[in-house]
């Protein structure tokens, strides 16, 4: 179980697999993956459905499903608490989470969400009056090796120019959380070294 | 020729760190040089020259060519020739089906058992704990099972399981140890007599003398996946001196 935490927001994932799958869902050459997004209140509806297709669409891109053909993955990811960049924390959960199960990946990946405030300034990680506030929200899901977008998801106006610079923002940020998952592994390790 | 691995042998390394070989520039007519290519075990992945890890764990190293990852993991992936503890789920004509911990269940052959044939069938009832090895376990196919070795004995393999306690710990333990040179198992010798089956599926079945005994020794398993080497010692010092 890991407990990804942004700020304030706060999502507990958790990685079950490979296991028995339905005959109906079972893929013949590769895993398949389900992502489980349970909100904090109520029953999961469709924003959380589209944002588990968002986390789905990342994870499979990053693991080595060919790995385990007709097994399952099941990744559910709990939100504890929510105050912005719900979905860049789900991203960054979901990712130690599949680390540390010991799935074979090709690549980690982190989540960055960003913000376009009313007068065009650029905010890394918005809290949730932030993001009220903001003409445009975007996140993106950052690749370990090359720093290439893998997944984005933005809602709002916002120009080319401005897309262009919130990528370059958030490709430094994830230089920060890449090394907090490396720092979080030696720590994981250093008891069994 | 692996200078780059060599320098992070025993370092943390996460999916996605990529080591790249050079190869000679120069080759020699007259010499017999193969060009040496790296082993890779569990964790890493080979394409052309380049070597990626593939799981996060401690790379190791065994002389001359041969590099892995040592993670800690609790699900396990069946492998040929390891030997498991699998419990039977169900009979179905010749063959038992028996859960291993992994993503489908193994098949085990009524026959695989030291001097069955169809006449003289082997006693395993539903429920029952096997320690079997795999001669079959790739991603394609349904695992297989076996309890004899092969010249046909049994060799510690079968159906076991009177009066113990099997417990579920993390694959790195029961790889600590099944090593050569253990020190988990050198300190728990000094404890207590007990019988221990040790499955490479992260099963572990226990037995002492006493269900007390029994108990302490599953805990101290269990315990031993959290402490460092250090702290156990103590632990196992603190037991030692506390009597029973």
């Amino acid at each position: 179980m890991i407990d990804g935490r942004d700020g304030d927001t706060s999502v507990m994932a958790g990685v079950y697999g490979p296991a028995e799958v339905k005959v109906s869902k079972e893929i013949y050459d590769r895993a398949t993956l389900e992502v489980l997004l349970q909100p904090k209140v109520g029953p999961a509806g469709v924003r959380e459905q589209s944002q588990e297709q968002c986390v789905r669409e990342t994870c499979e891109a990053a693991l080595l499903l060919s790995l385990h053909p007709r097994s399952s993955l099941t990744l559910i990811l709990q939100v504890l608490h929510d105050d912005g960049s719900l979905l860049s924390c789900c991203l960054n959960a979901a990712c130690m989470a599949l680390m540390d199960a010991g799935l074979s990946m090709s690549c980690l990946f982190c989540g960055v969400t960003c913000a376009i405030g009313a007068d065009g300034d650029i905010i890394a990680d918005p809290t949730a009056a932030q993001e009220k506030e903001s003409r445009a929200l975007m996140t993106f899901a950052i690749d370990s090796t090359e720093r290439r977008v893998m997944m984005s998801s933005t809602k709002g106006s916002f120009s080319v120019q401005e897309l262009q610079e919130c990528v370059a923002v958030s490709q430094k940020a994830s230089e920060k959380v890449f090394q907090f998952y490396r720092d979080s592994v030696r720590r994981r390790y250093s008891k069994n070294l | 020729m692996f200078s780059s691995l060599k320098e992070k042998i025993g370092e943390v390394l996460l999916p996605g760190d990529e080591f790249v070989f050079e190869s000679e520039d120069t080759i020699f007519l007259t010499d017999n040089v193969k060009p040496e290519r790296p082993v890779c075990g569990p964790g890493l992945r080979q394409s052309g020259n380049r070597l990626v890890v593939s799981k996060s764990g401690v790379l190791r190293h065994k002389p001359p060519h041969t590099f892995w990852m040592d993670s800690q993991q609790w699900r396990y992936v069946p492998a040929k020739a390891e030997t498991v503890i699998g419990i039977v789920t169900s009979k179905s004509g010749d063959i038992f089906k028996v859960d291993v911990g992994g993503s489908e269940q193994a098949s085990l052959s009524y026959l695989a058992f030291e001097g069955a044939t169809k006449r003289n069938r082997p006693n395993v009832q539903v429920g029952d704990l096997v320690f079997a090895q795999f001669t079959v376990a790739n991603k394609d196919m349904e695992p297989e099972l076996v309890c004899i070795d092969g010249s046909g004995r049994a060799n510690g393999m079968g159906v076991f399981g009177g009066g113990g306690l099997l417990l579920k710990v993390s694959l790195g333990l029961v790889r600590r140890l099944l090593a050569p040179q253990s020190d988990i198992r050198s300190d728990l010798e000094q404890l207590f007599p007990c019988e221990l089956v040790v499955g490479m599926n992260g099963r572990i079945w226990v037995r002492a003398s006493t269900i007390q005994q029994t108990l302490i020794i599953s805990n101290l398993l269990q315990s031993c996946d959290t402490l460092t080497a250090p702290q156990r010692r103590e632990q196992f010092r603190k037991l030692q001196k506390g009597g029973l």
